[in-house]
Order: structure tokens, then C-alpha cells, then sequence
């Protein structure tokens, strides 16, 4: 038995504790457990928290979305996961993967666990594949290393590459990366990924690079190697579009924290943070017509100076909303930084008001009304009914 | 109104890349990146040019603005001709401007922001401001959305929304009347991209500016584009005024482009 996540004194480690707490051992327990999860980076003038008390789990069998904008930590979380932190890195609070904290497992350990219990996807498969290499090679790295014959991995390579869906699988693993179009390099990626048969992978914006044409394709691989594999899938990404058809649980990120948390489907639907709601309606359908969405002011925030309070509020309509006498932002959310608290079923959000976007179902509108820019913009939702 | 604007237009353009000959032998064979291309942007018209990577879009873009001299074909605006960017008319020169996808490496980093909008004005003396240049710079950025005192950062102290309103601030020095945007918004984040299309849409409302808009983004080409013309191996597969090109396309690829595009399925049922 495990000794729990460590004393953190946080409160969020306490408000979920309870029941997770008595089906960790149990197979249905989560896979991986990242509790009140801090992340320090050296900077000049002193380490900066990059991640800040992020909390999630990701269960057997499911895809979690890691979303966020630029600064957000989503692949620092991904990259603490796989124990492949910048040199200098400080972690603290608990990375649970099926009942151990990985956070104090030794270097030995974390070699073990990367590759054959934990894979990743990186972002650039043509930077991450070796260049010299042919990709049958790079694909068997671990058959080989576990001594398996020349005959068998060559058995291996091609097995590995058909499963990804590349055609003429045995005869392409004699390539080499090169020779690979975009989409055949993050296929041979994730049959890289796969060889050391774990039970998580985490792909860092395996479709960001991609022609919409290809990203589909990539993303239904994934989905079928999911239902085939009954692999977990931690999928980091920007792209809302791409994790609304992927992804069943998703983990709003926002300069270092976590905003929201909970299923992806209810979530997208009624977002219960604003940060959220903006960046649903910031993405422009293309099935529909709409009209550019009521921009956020300024740029999403640095962990290195993140704002006081909650870190959206600079830039949240909802606080000016909330706002007394026409105050730039609602005193709470300026000095008081909000718990991530499951404020319904399931439904996870670190906004002091998130019972308001909850209870209106016209929140649309009380966002809405606080265009920013030259004129408000109406809503994606509104802009839909003829 | 000028004489009789008729904006630009683009006539059976062709561009091939390498298949330059080698000491021995013949080298790596051309490859045909634009391959006839017709296309015409009306003043105050925004037409937008979409397709995958390698479908030429870009070096039409790149073309239009002179930096890719064609095999063949004509470009001209107003009647006038476009030859390389050298053998421009400086009028015709100042006429095109062009905002690049990656706001950071399309600024010189040395350079400050103000110092960044004022070199245009020394390439175009003519296009420069009678009184202060620094009250002028001031202006523009705030016509871009951007405080004064950002005249005084250099692009690594800004944000990538900031840095792309400097490109178009730069562009907007030379009182253009045509903006190509070549995936202007595509590096930026979903937050930020929202503002950049409005200010966009704004400028071009305002000073009249046509717009010829590269992007793969089905989405964003919707919501700011009058026109859309679809590129797949350097040709142009189908033109549409956007509406029409979504509700029903008529090339099999527009509609292979359309069903692959995915959205978010959140919209209220």
C-alpha cells in the first residue's frame, strides 16, 4: 500500500482523496494519479513555478486531453510524466502510476518505466526519428536491447509498422526517415511508441504538423489503437477541434495551472470556466458559418509572472462581469487564488464563479458582453440561429 | 478612386523550383510548384488562396509580392505590370505589402519596434510622414492595437500577437492597398488569433485594403474571405465566393478538404 500523495497541505489533494484512495490498489483505480503536481525551472532571478499544483488521473483504456496556449504547461506536464524534465528541474507533490510515485522512484526505475510501461509521441517525429537510422530499426530498439533474434526482429519491425497503418510494412522498414512523408513518419513514431507495449502513451501534438487530410487519418490510428490495444492515451495539444474528437476527458491547462478538468464532451458543451468558453468560441467552425469570435484582450500568461490571484483574471470577461462599480476585475479573483473544486458530477473548475456559468444557461451572453475589441462580436452560439 | 482600379490580377502564372544543371549529370528533376494559375483580387475584396502543404499557395503569395520571379505567366495590378520586386515601381512596390506566418522571425530582433516601422520609410521616403516620424509610429501602433511605449521593445520582449501587429503596422507605414498574408494567423494562439482577424477585417474596412489571404484553415478562411480559390499541385481547382464554396462544392477535392476538416460538434443541437 501506497502512503498517499505526500503532505502537500494543499487542499485540493484532500477534497478528492476519499474514494481514490479506496480503489487504488483495486483494478479500476486510475492508471496515472498526478497529484498537486509543482514543477520548478532555475531562471536568473530564482526558480519560477512553471506548474502549479496540477492535478488530474488518467484511467486504462482512456484518452486525456492536456490542452493549453503557449506558456500553459502542457508539455512540461507530459515531459515530468515521462521523467524527461529540462536538467535543473525540481519536482514536488505525486505522479502515482498504478500505485508507485514516480516522483521518488530512482533513475533506474524511471529508465524501466519510460518506453515500456510509459511511451511518448514527441511533437516533431523528423527531429525525434534518427536520420542514419532506417525506421525498422528505430522501431525494434527495444525488442533488440531485450535480446531478441535478427530473424524475429525483422518480424518485429514489420509487424510494428503495419499496425500504424504504413503499407508494404515489411519492405518500408528498410527506409529511412527521409524517405517518410509527414504522416508516415508520426505513424512510424507511435509504432515506435508501441514496441515497448505500454499501458500509457503520451503524444505531444502528434497532428499539429499535419494537412488536415493526414491528421484525420492520424487521429482514427490512434482511436483504433486505443480500442485495440486498450491502450491509455495522454494527448497534449492545442487544437480544440482535434481534441473534441479524440479525447474522452480533458485537462484545461493556463500559465502553469489547471482551469477545468472533467469529460470532454460535457465539457466542451458547458464550459465551466471562462477560460474555456473562450477558447471554444475563438475556434472558427468550418461547417457552419460564423462570425470571428469576441477576442480576449492581451496574450496568454507567463508563468514567470503570473498574474496574482486567479491567472486568467487580466484577461477574463466573466470577473469584469462580476466586477462591482465598473472595477477592471472582481476583487476575488484578483487577490484570491481559486481551489480547483468539483463544482458538479465530475466536473472540475478552478474559477471563483463557476456556480454562475453552472447556473445560467445564458452565460453565453453575460461573457458576451464584454467585447473587447472595437465592437462586441456576437457568439458563435448566437451567430448559428438564422 | 484612381483611374480605373481593377486590383490585381494573375494570369496562367507558373513557377517550377530547381532542375538546375549540375557539372555531371542532370540533378534532381524541377518540381512544377505553380502550374497556370489564374486569380483576381478587386480592390476591396478579400480573397483567400487554401491548400495542404506543397499545393503552391505560398508561392503564389510569394510571387505576387515579387520575391519568387515566375517561369511564366503575367502579374499586374491596376494594369501596371509585376515584374521582380527590384524592377518595381516604387509606387507599385509600396502598393503590395506582405505579413509573414511567424511574427518573431520575420522582425529583426535588434531592431526596435519603432525602429522596425521606420526603416520602411526609408525604403519608401515617399511614403513617409511630413511631420514626426516618432508621433507617426505612435499612431500606427495604436491603429494596430498596440500602446505607444511598445515603439520602444524589440520583438523578443513581445508577445507573438504583438510581434504580428508590428508586421501589419509596418505594412500599414506604406499606406498599401494590398495585403498578402501568407498563414498570418496560423503561428499564433487560439486566444490571440481572434484579434488578429478582427483587426484584420477593421483595417481592410477602413483604408479599403484588399487582401489575399494563404491559409489552410478552413475556418478562419469563412469568416473573413469574399472569395476563396482552392489550390491543390499548383493549380487551382475551384473559385467560389466563400458561401457558395461551403454549401456546395463542386470539385471532388473541395469536398474530400471539407470532410476531412474537423470541428468542434459543440454548437447547440
Amino acid at each position: 500500500m501506497r502512503t498517499g500523495p505526500g503532505d502537500t497541505g494543499a487542499d485540493v489533494a484532500s477534497q478528492r482523496s476519499g474514494a481514490d484512495v479506496a480503489n487504488e490498489r483495486s483494478g479500476d483505480g486510475p492508471l496515472l494519479d498526478v497529484r498537486d503536481l509543482d514543477v520548478f525551472l532555475p531562471a536568473p532571478s530564482g526558480p519560477v513555478r512553471i506548474i502549479d499544483r496540477v492535478s488530474f488521473t488518467v484511467d486504462a483504456g482512456r484518452t486525456t486531453g492536456l490542452i493549453g496556449e503557449s506558456g500553459s504547461g502542457k508539455t512540461m506536464t507530459a515531459m515530468a510524466v515521462i521523467g524527461l524534465l529540462p536538467q535543473g528541474a525540481v519536482t514536488r507533490g505525486g505522479l502515482w502510476w498504478r500505485g508507485e510515485n514516480l516522483l521518488t522512484a530512482g533513475p533506474r526505475r524511471r529508465r524501466r518505466v519510460r518506453g515500456r510501461e510509459i511511451a511518448m509521441i514527441f511533437q516533431d517525429p523528423l527531429a525525434s526519428l534518427n536520420p542514419s537510422q532506417t525506421v525498422g530499426r528505430q522501431v525494434t530498439e527495444i525488442p533488440r536491447r531485450d535480446g531478441m533474434s535478427r530473424r524475429e526482429l525483422t518480424a518485429t519491425a514489420a509487424e510494428l509498422l503495419g499496425r500504424v497503418g504504413i503499407p508494404e510494412p515489411a519492405r518500408r522498414a528498410s527506409n529511412y526517415p527521409h524517405q517518410f512523408s509527414g504522416g508516415m513518419r508520426q505513424r512510424a513514431m507511435t509504432a515506435l511508441a508501441l514496441a515497448g507495449k505500454p499501458r500509457l502513451i503520451l503524444a505531444d501534438e502528434p497532428t499539429t504538423a499535419l494537412d488536415v487530410t493526414v491528421q484525420a487519418r492520424i487521429l482514427d490510428m490512434l482511436r483504433n489503437l486505443r480500442e485495440q490495444e486498450n491502450t491509455a492515451m495522454v494527448l497534449v495539444s492545442h487544437d480544440l477541434r482535434v481534441m473534441a474528437h479524440v479525447a474522452d476527458d480533458l485537462v484545461v491547462m493556463y500559465a502553469g495551472r489547471v482551469c477545468e478538468r472533467g469529460p470532454a464532451r460535457d465539457l466542451l458543451r458547458r464550459p465551466l470556466h471562462p477560460y474555456t468558453k473562450a477558447l471554444v468560441e475563438s475556434v472558427p467552425a468550418v461547417h457552419t458559418k460564423t462570425a470571428i469570435a469576441a477576442p480576449l484582450p492581451g496574450s496568454p500568461a507567463n508563468p514567470a509572472q503570473r498574474p496574482s490571484g486567479c491567472a486568467f483574471h487580466p484577461r477574463c470577461p466573466l470577473t469584469r462581469v462580476m466586477a462591482d462599480d465598473g472595477a477592471a476585475a472582481h476583487e476575488r479573483c484578483r487577490t484570491e487564488e481559486p481551489e480547483v473544486l468539483e463544482v458538479a458530477p465530475g466536473r472540475w473548475s478552478g474559477c471563483h464563479f463557476a456556480g454562475v456559468l453552472h447556473d445560467e444557461r445564458s452565460s453565453t451572453r453575460v461573457a458576451g458582453r464584454n467585447g473587447t475589441g472595437p465592437d462586441t462580436a456576437t457568439t458563435t452560439e448566437e451567430e448559428e440561429r438564422p | 478612386m484612381t483611374e480605373h482600379p481593377t486590383g490585381l490580377s494573375i494570369r496562367d502564372l507558373r513557377v517550377t523550383f530547381g532542375g538546375g544543371r549540375r557539372l555531371l549529370g542532370a540533378g534532381a528533376p524541377p518540381v512544377t510548384a505553380v502550374a497556370g494559375v489564374d486569380l483576381d483580387v478587386a480592390p476591396d475584396e478579400t480573397v483567400a488562396v487554401v491548400g495542404e502543404s506543397g499545393s503552391g499557395k505560398t508561392t503564389v503569395a510569394r510571387c505576387v509580392v515579387g520575391l519568387v520571379r515566375p517561369d511564366s505567366g503575367t502579374l499586374s495590378y491596376d494594369g501596371t505590370p509585376l515584374g521582380p520586386v527590384r524592377g518595381r515601381p516604387a509606387e507599385i512596390q509600396r502598393a503590395i505589402q506582405m505579413v509573414f506566418q511567424d511574427p518573431r522571425s520575420s522582425l529583426n530582433p535588434r531592431m526596435t519596434a519603432g525602429a522596425i516601422i521606420r526603416e520602411a520609410w526609408q525604403a519608401h521616403p515617399a511614403a513617409a510622414p511630413a511631420g514626426d516620424q516618432h508621433a507617426a509610429v505612435r499612431d500606427l501602433l495604436e491603429e494596430v492595437g498596440l500602446d505607444g511605449g511598445v515603439a520602444r521593445r524589440r520583438p523578443a520582449e513581445l508577445s507573438g500577437g504583438q510581434c504580428q501587429r508590428i508586421s501589419i503596422a509596418r505594412a500599414l507605414a506604406l499606406r498599401p492597398r494590398l495585403l498578402v498574408c501568407d498563414e498570418a494567423v496560423s503561428a499564433l494562439d487560439v486566444s490571440v488569433q481572434a484579434q488578429i482577424l478582427r483587426l484584420l477585417v477593421d483595417l481592410t474596412r477602413e483604408h479599403g485594403l484588399s487582401l489575399l489571404f494563404i491559409s489552410h484553415d478552413l475556418g478562419v478562411v469563412r469568416q473573413i474571405a469574399d472569395r476563396i480559390a482552392v489550390m491543390r499541385s499548383g493549380e487551382i481547382v475551384e473559385t467560389a465566393a466563400t458561401e457558395d464554396l461551403y454549401r456546395s462544392p463542386q470539385h471532388p477535392y473541395t469536398r474530400m478538404l471539407l470532410d476531412a476538416a474537423l470541428d468542434l460538434e459543440v454548437a447547440e443541437t
